[in-house]
């Protein structure tokens, strides 16, 4: 095994570990605020997929400026979705609401087989089929970018829930929800944003991998398991946890692929899933109620 | 200022509140005493709009506030500091503060409702940087008080704030309460400390398996036998 390649595969890691990242905080956000196990995340992110696809291919419009459009689309999606099916069974029994996201997770990827076909597809945008060399390791462009992406969406999440007064409504509404309706915060509301902004993170990891995945409407269940695997390494809730165990899996993955042979990274990452379950069910870092400060 | 009649509230089929009519009126402190599991707390929960009543109504200046959520209630004035305190672990005194003032009409107030918090909570003021879940057990109650305070309310309705606080923090407390009386608040202080409750307050109401058993001005109450006997261990 050569230097190189190891390096290769960490850097492969790290970049495909900040995607998982994005996907997971949308999940643990929604889980945070609602105690939501949202099973149409990977579904939501399969039609941002497809928002960023049907931009580029329809309107030559670059990948990365249709972010923007994603985030919209998916934010009010999302916003519905919560308004107006789980605020319906918002008391009801966990299980339920597990019943209903992977319906709707079902009904998305039928609709998706329907409208699109079960084509994979994949977009060559000019200019980001090159990699940049750094000295032995080559570093995939779009992947690059998809980081970079990353790391800015977490860094915006961030401040929104820190420094808002929404961001401070919808914490308060996570750590206690009655003591938010006692100060006046319309908890009802604050469910509705909260899901459309988990909503978006889904839509905009699934915009940034477009120019390196193939778009398909099974796509997004790839990502589903992997990001419920980050957010509970993570730790439910919790938003720095998400992006450390986001890394954790990237690398994992990656690693894996090189040492064992690419059939077994799936395994690996299972692996640590039960383990962490077993060994550690609040996650490595601990549930945080969206505090954010650790 | 606040009017409750022939309320009845439960939960699934069991009644908790059987029957409650009551009133508030302004710049008075009202307390209602009772033992533990009496219905207080639900009925608290009913007047804030975190639990629908089955039937009866609550009027609060006037209006009927019985089927409004409960950010249009505290958007009215109707302030409850709950049981329990509800805070805000995960963030700082300061951003819980905040929060008190979130509605519109608090907001205006926000300035002045700060150096009136900080000015009675001064512990509040040392600790504005730490989390609220790392306070002590008086300093949580003060901080919950105190974002209370910055609801901007018209009724200030206090659960049970003595409880689980030391004799001496308890005294602190009902002087707090005192002092907050005196700024024109309306108060309804809801209690097991029935001494203390009864002590401070202009009238009384005490209440018994969901009913209101005994009600008056809080001096009468306080040397009627039936009370002294059953809360006083006179």
């Amino acid at each position: 095994m050569s230097g190189a390649a190891i390096l290769q595969a960490t850097a492969d890691g790290i970049l495909m570990g900040g995607v998982y990242a994005v996907t997971a905080i949308g999940l643990t956000l929604i889980f945070g605020v609602m105690e939501i196990v949202n099973f149409a995340h990977g579904a939501l992110m399969m039609l941002g997929m497809y928002v960023t696809y049907w931009l580029f291919t329809l309107f030559g419009i670059n990948p990365y400026l249709t972010i923007p459009v994603s985030i919209a689309v998916m934010f009010i999606i999302g916003w519905l979705m919560q308004r107006y099916l789980l605020n319906k069974i918002i008391n009801a029994p966990q299980h339920n609401q597990l019943l209903l996201t992977l319906g709707v997770m079902l009904f998305l990827e039928n609709l998706a087989l329907f409208v699109w076909s079960p084509d994979f597809r994949s977009i060559n945008v000019p200019g980001l089929d090159t990699s940049i060399q750094l000295g032995v390791v080559s570093i995939n462009k779009p992947k690059l970018l998809a980081f970079a992406f990353a790391l800015i969406l977490t860094a915006v999440l961030f401040i929104i829930l820190q420094k808002t007064v929404l961001g401070k409504s919808i914490r308060a509404t996570s750590q206690e929800r009655d003591g938010a309706s006692l100060v006046g915060i319309k908890v009802k509301n604050i469910n509705a944003i909260a899901f459309g902004i988990g909503t978006a993170c889904a839509g905009v990891a699934g915009s940034l991998i477009v120019p390196f995945f193939f778009t398909s409407p099974g796509a997004g269940a790839v990502f589903l398991l992997r990001s419920f695997v980050v957010a509970i390494l993570g730790g439910l809730g919790n938003f720095w946890g998400a992006l450390v165990a986001g890394l954790i899996v990237g690398l994992a993955e990656s690693l894996s692929g090189l040492f064992l042979s690419g059939s077994w990274n799936d395994l690996v990452i299972y692996g640590i899933f039960v383990l962490v379950l077993l060994l550690r069910p609040t996650g490595l870092f601990g549930g945080g109620r969206l505090s954010g400060s650790h | 200022m606040l009017t409750i009649n022939d309320l009845y509230v439960g939960y699934g089929d069991t009644l908790v509140v059987q029957g409650v009519s009551l009133d508030v009126a302004e710049s008075e402190l009202v307390s209602l005493v009772g033992a533990n599991g009496v219905g207080k707390t639900t009925l608290l929960k009913t007047i804030s709009g975190l639990v629908r009543a089955k039937s009866g109504e609550i009027l609060f200046m006037g209006e009927n506030i019985t089927r409004l959520a409960p950010d249009e209630i505290v958007a009215r004035g109707l302030i409850q500091v709950a049981e329990g305190r509800k805070l805000f672990p995960a963030m700082t005194v300061l951003e819980n503060l905040e929060l008190g003032a979130y509605t519109k009409e608090a907001h205006k107030q926000k300035k002045r409702n700060f150096e009136l918090v900080f000015e009675m909570l001064p512990d509040l003021k040392t600790k504005a940087r730490n989390m609220a879940g790392t306070l002590s057990g008086g300093q949580q109650q003060m901080l919950a008080i105190g974002r209370g305070l910055m609801s901007a309310p018209k009724l200030l309705i206090l659960d049970e704030p003595s409880i689980g606080l030391s004799p001496l923090l308890t005294q602190t407390m009902f002087e707090i309460i005192g002092k907050i009386k005196e700024q024109g608040v309306t108060l309804m202080l809801v209690e097991q400390n029935v001494h203390h409750a009864l002590g401070m307050a202009d009238r009384g109401y005490v209440i018994e398996q969901g009913r209101i058993v005994l009600s008056g001005p809080a001096m009468k109450l306080l040397h009627d036998e039936h009370l002294k006997k059953a809360y006083l261990g006179m």
